[in-house]
């Protein structure tokens, strides 16, 4: 059931400015893709995480094909929404949606953590062309948003500001401080998107330290708390227009996600947080994902 | 450029924090992007005055320096000019990870004022006495630092920092300081200031230890030695040449900071100095020990961070020069 590897028309259809409000069934064959290429992209570097890129792609894909308006030929563009990924190490998931996205060529994920290309380990402003505020040390991207919030209001621009974090990371005090922060200052621009797929390096995040009651916690800060399933495209649009609406409060959503979602051997198992597939190993995720490892790297290479 | 500043008996004091209240002000009203942002210190650190003119680009974040960092970045990326401000123990540790990774690593133009630097801070104690900031920031990447010596030159380092694309840390400090510089004295971002001449050793200091250098130089001319006096207030990035040249022309150095011997003014001068022209060198310093509560005037004494200590420090390199012969 090899679907078709896109063609340029496509692809290109991708990478227009704006906001694309995608329809689901696109955004459905896009977060397909997605998959395709972080699991080949590990399977090339052999160096990276897979089980937390593998729980972003649904909403990922919701919130660059749909939500943001966003000019990838133009990543400072004025008029643009800001977004970033406080956990810098989902960066399969972020290259792989920003390629996807028109900022660089799709080829550009299969030197991924190399020393040639410009895809570091974690994403590097200095290195790579649409990553604004560089990220890694698990905690800071809340603040980063906030401060990007007040520069908007203070300028009266309409921008609209999205942070991707983790569940693991609501264990970091910094997350709290900005919480605090962002409802104090009424920052209704500024939507939170929780990837919780209930894992973390070393186990299951309730076993480690734990973050429930997540949503209550986040209600008690003053938040607009909204939850939905994060593999459900139509339920996480609902969840963006309802952020979007919401007035007086920042908003969060809370995406209740699968670890290694879509791989079947990687799914929900904690062990795959932070290493690659190796090549067999990948062959039997990509056969799964309806594609192969030579089908899928000739299209990222073609691109 | 050599300034040749001689001080009179009494000296005006003044306080550095003060210099950088008032140069936000006149920031402000020259350029819109300028933002404040504070943690809970506005009275200590002097930022209310901005506060008061412009409340639309002020913000209160109070007791959270850490998401403080943060949002001067965010603000950066949007093309704002950030300055937070706080005591710059908590400025250097307690952000240092978020200055590294946040705003160093992408290189944002975000301001960083660390008030209450040194022992001077007096009764609060060691855990408010910032005596590591030298060592801590010059380390990261991309990262600046000022250390002015008094009221105009941390008002002149406050601009220079505004004007400077990137990010800087400015370290001042609590206490009223003789004022030692005038509004007309030159002031370059990233170039040391010989403010006063001399042929047998040179005094290199930052701070407020650059009064206490030029008082060393008086008596060192009693006892017939001649001082050159430079005022090293760029830790980072910093004057190379001017260093080297006095190293070559005078023979002998001595530092001296009101900081931690550790990778502090003195340790980042021997670096340029055992390179480019090698010199013996005595290092005038806190000595690898916690502060403690006390008057400010008795701590400078008991931490030996005074004139005298640099006369000493100075006859010691002397010794050693004339050893080499």
């Amino acid at each position: 059931m090899s679907s078709a590897a896109p063609g340029a028309a496509e692809l290109e259809a991708a990478h227009r400015s704006g906001r694309l409000e995608w329809p689901v069934e696109r955004l459905t064959a896009k977060a397909l893709d997605i998959r395709r290429d972080i699991v080949t992209l590990l399977s090339k570097s052999q160096t990276g995480h897979s089980g937390g890129p593998l729980s972003c792609a649904d909403f990922g894909t919701a919130l660059f094909f749909h939500e943001l308006n966003i000019d990838p030929a133009n990543p400072r563009w004025p008029e643009r929404d800001y977004w970033h990924f406080s956990i810098g190490h989902v960066t399969p998931v972020i290259y792989s949606l920003m390629a996807e996205r028109g900022y660089f060529p799709l080829r550009d994920l299969m030197k991924f953590r190399t020393f040639e290309g410009h895809a570091q380990g974690h994403p590097s402003a200095h290195d790579t062309p649409g990553i604004e505020v560089s990220a890694g040390s698990l905690g800071q991207g809340l603040s980063v948003c906030n401060g990007v919030a007040m520069g908007a209001r203070i300028d009266h621009h309409p921008r609209r500001i999205y942070c991707v974090m983790g569940d693991g990371e609501q264990q970091e005090g910094q997350i709290w401080e900005a919480a605090m922060f962002a409802a104090h200052y009424r920052l209704d621009h500024l939507c939170g998107i929780i990837d919780y797929n209930h894992k973390q390096i070393d186990g299951d995040v309730e076993d480690i330290m734990g973050v429930k009651p997540l949503a209550d916690k986040w209600r008690s800060f003053n938040w607009n708390v909204i939850e939905c399933d994060g593999h459900d495209i139509p339920g996480i649009l609902r969840s963006f227009a309802a952020a979007r609406a919401h007035g007086g409060r920042p908003s969060v959503i809370i995406a209740d996600t699968v670890m290694g979602r879509g791989v079947s051997y990687m799914a929900d198992d904690y062990r795959w947080h932070g290493k690659p597939p190796k090549p067999d190993q990948a062959e039997t995720a990509l056969q799964e994902l309806g594609t192969s490892y030579a089908e899928w790297s000739a299209r990222l290479l073609a691109h | 450029m050599t300034a040749t500043i001689t001080l009179p008996e009494k000296v005006e004091m003044k306080k550095t924090r003060e210099g950088f209240g008032r140069a936000l002000v006149a920031l402000g009203e020259q350029d819109p992007r300028i933002v404040v942002l504070v943690g809970d210190l506005s009275e200590s650190t002097m930022v209310h005055f901005f506060a008061e003119k412009f409340p639309e680009r002020f913000i209160q974040v109070g007791v959270a320096e850490q998401n403080m960092c943060g949002i001067a970045a965010g603000l950066a990326a949007m093309g704002k000019i950030p300055f937070f401000s706080t005591y710059g123990a908590f400025a250097s540790c307690r952000a240092a990870d978020q200055i590294r990774v946040t705003v160093a690593y992408t290189n944002l133009n975000v301001k960083i004022a660390g008030a209450h630097g040194g022992i001077s801070v007096g009764p609060d104690g060691a855990t408010h006495q910032a005596m590591e900031e030298i060592s801590i920031i010059r380390s990261i990447p991309n990262m600046s630092m000022i250390v002015p010596c008094d009221y105009w030159e941390t008002y002149k380092a406050t601009l220079a920092a505004a004007k400077h694309v990137g990010p800087v840390y400015i370290r001042f400090g609590r206490e009223d300081v003789p004022v030692v510089t005038g509004e007309h004295t030159p002031f370059a971002f990233g170039r040391g200031e010989v403010f006063a001449e001399g042929r047998d050793l040179t005094l290199i200091a930052c701070g407020v230890m650059v009064y206490e250098a030029l008082r060393a130089r008086e008596t060192l001319a009693t006892l017939g030695i001649s001082a050159r006096v430079v005022d090293l207030h760029t830790v980072k990035p910093i004057d190379r040449e001017l260093i080297a040249r006095s190293a070559r022309e005078t023979g002998a150095i001595v530092t001296a900071e009101e900081h931690q011997v550790n990778g502090g003014l003195g340790g980042a001068v021997a670096e340029v100095v055992v390179q480019q022209s090698p010199v013996p060198m005595e290092l005038v310093a806190v000595q690898d020990r916690f502060g403690q509560s006390g008057k400010p005037a008795e701590l400078m004494d008991a931490f030996g961070l005074r004139a005298k200590d640099i006369v000493v420090a100075a006859q010691k390199v002397m010794e050693r020069k004339r050893a080499r012969g």
